[in-house]
């Protein structure tokens, strides 16, 4: 009986960490969307990093912040030098956890809504967030999408009054994750 | 063995609990550090008179208008100098990130110039680094005031400047730039001597808020001839940022906003009063 508990434990402990359940992406994408009365501005970054534990319910991203294109090139200027300084702070991060409607199976193809929860940190400030989202099982890859508002003024960043008409107090961020199985 | 089971259920939990960092430090194990290149050494692609190691990015239209009025020593009469207005209008366009090209006119001698500028080193952290930003740039100049005498040719009329940028942002407050200088004029005068003048320049920004920033910026040229009457440009400005604009409000003793003209045929000496208040405001499209 002894043996069988300590074995129950040893098990515990061992057997998880060789079951292939992590995934991993280095070309995510993330959008940002600022709708003011002057103008909409939107940028693009196609290099969001990230490793989803699928089986732990944990992810982790890393956006690199110079990597966001804007259409106006002065405008990408002023985001990485005025209101980001992505030269102090290079990176905007995410580390949390997830819960489904439903057990994740990784071998069967499906789609789940998720909640999302954890720490978000942009512009060296971190914040707990909370939003809802999807995760896609297909063929053994994983797709996870979600969408949420970003109050600028959280993250100390500052607009100035005089283009307070040109960049929302708000704005929406959309990220989608194609993970391929993480081999390390 | 009851302490084993208690050892053994805390080490579970610990497990459970270290994941949260885990998770992160693998992903940081995984993925390269990015390259962080150092945006906006300075605001304008000009220092005050002269460029600064700024290119346009790919495709952006820049239109920028400069002004140098007279002498503010030249009294009331004059109204400090605001009555002889000297204006250059130019049009820079970026062929790609690294180059660009650009053409302006200047009312002072009906001067029409153009250039061109090679972004070559690009000042870089992290994956990469690169202490520096180096540009290199070429420009022309065509006089084409009527009347000049002993100058009956265009070829005799071009004057040529080449120039290297080069440029470190020390910190986000603290850009510096050096701009070693080379003019060549097709034809002299006689008390000219060399239709070669080497120069160089130093210049430098310090940023007193996101948006406003002073700088400074000083051409020493070598080898004067004597009878070179001539003094060395000195300037000293601010530039304030507001969204696609830059405003730039200066005092120089220079009357030309192009490279042959500040540099060799500055007449006034700033610290006789010889000053002239200027302008550049820059719009990108």
């Amino acid at each position: 009986m002894k043996n069988l508990i300590t074995a129950f434990f040893l098990l515990l402990l061992v057997g998880e960490a060789n079951a292939q359940t992590k995934f991993f992406t280095k070309t995510g994408y993330a959008k940002f969307y600022s709708e003011a009365p002057l103008e909409d501005i939107e940028a693009i970054n196609n290099k969001v990093q990230s490793i989803i534990d699928i089986e732990k319910s944990e992810v982790a991203i890393n956006v690199p912040i110079t990597a966001f294109q804007f259409e106006n090139s002065l405008m990408q200027e002023h985001f990485n030098e005025n209101y980001l300084e992505s030269e102090k702070w290079p990176m905007a991060a995410f580390s949390g956890y997830f819960v489904s409607d439903g057990v994740i199976d990784i071998n069967r193809n499906g789609v789940y809504e998720v909640r999302v929860k954890g720490k978000m940190t942009i512009h060296g400030v971190t914040k707990p967030m909370d939003t809802v989202g999807s995760i896609k099982v297909d063929n053994n890859k994983v797709v996870a999408k979600t969408s949420f508002m970003v109050k600028v003024a959280d993250y100390d960043i500052e607009i100035p009054t005089i283009v307070f008409k040109n960049i929302a107090e708000e704005v929406e961020v959309t990220v989608e994750l194609k993970y391929l199985p993480f081999k390390s | 063995m009851k302490y084993t089971y208690t050892i053994m259920l805390l080490l579970f939990m610990l497990q459970l609990r270290a994941q949260d960092n885990d998770l992160m430090a693998l992903l940081n194990d995984n993925t390269e550090d990015p390259v962080i290149y150092a945006e906006a050494t300075f605001k304008g692609s000009r220092l005050i008179n002269g460029h600064t190691v700024q290119t346009r990015k790919a495709k952006a239209f820049e239109f920028l208008i400069s002004h140098r009025f007279g002498r503010l020593n030249s009294g009331a009469y004059e109204l400090f100098g605001i009555d002889g207005a000297n204006i250059r209008l130019g049009f820079e366009y970026g062929l790609s990130d690294r180059i660009t090209i650009g053409l302006g006119r200047n009312s002072f001698e009906k001067t029409f110039d153009t250039f061109f500028k090679l972004k070559l080193l690009r000042q870089s952290k992290g994956r990469k680094v690169m202490p520096i930003s180096l540009a290199y740039l070429t420009s022309a100049a065509l006089k084409s005031l009527k009347g000049q005498e002993g100058f009956n040719t265009t070829a005799s009329k071009l004057v040529y400047t080449h120039q290297l940028l080069i440029a470190r942002k020390f910190s986000s407050l603290f850009s510096m730039q050096l701009m070693p200088t080379l003019v060549h004029r097709n034809q002299i005068l006689e008390d000219q001597e060399n239709s070669d003048v080497y120069a160089l320049g130093v210049g430098g920004r310090l940023k007193m808020s996101q948006r406003i920033s002073l700088n400074a910026e000083y051409y020493y040229r070598f080898d004067v001839p004597e009878a070179d009457t001539n003094y060395n440009s000195i300037a000293v400005g601010v530039d304030i940022e507001t969204g696609g604009h830059v405003f730039q409000l200066h005092l120089t003793n220079s009357r030309s906003m192009i490279e042959k003209g500040f540099i060799t045929e500055t007449s006034g000496d700033f610290f006789n009063g010889d000053v002239h208040f200027g302008f550049n405001v820059s719009r990108v499209f």
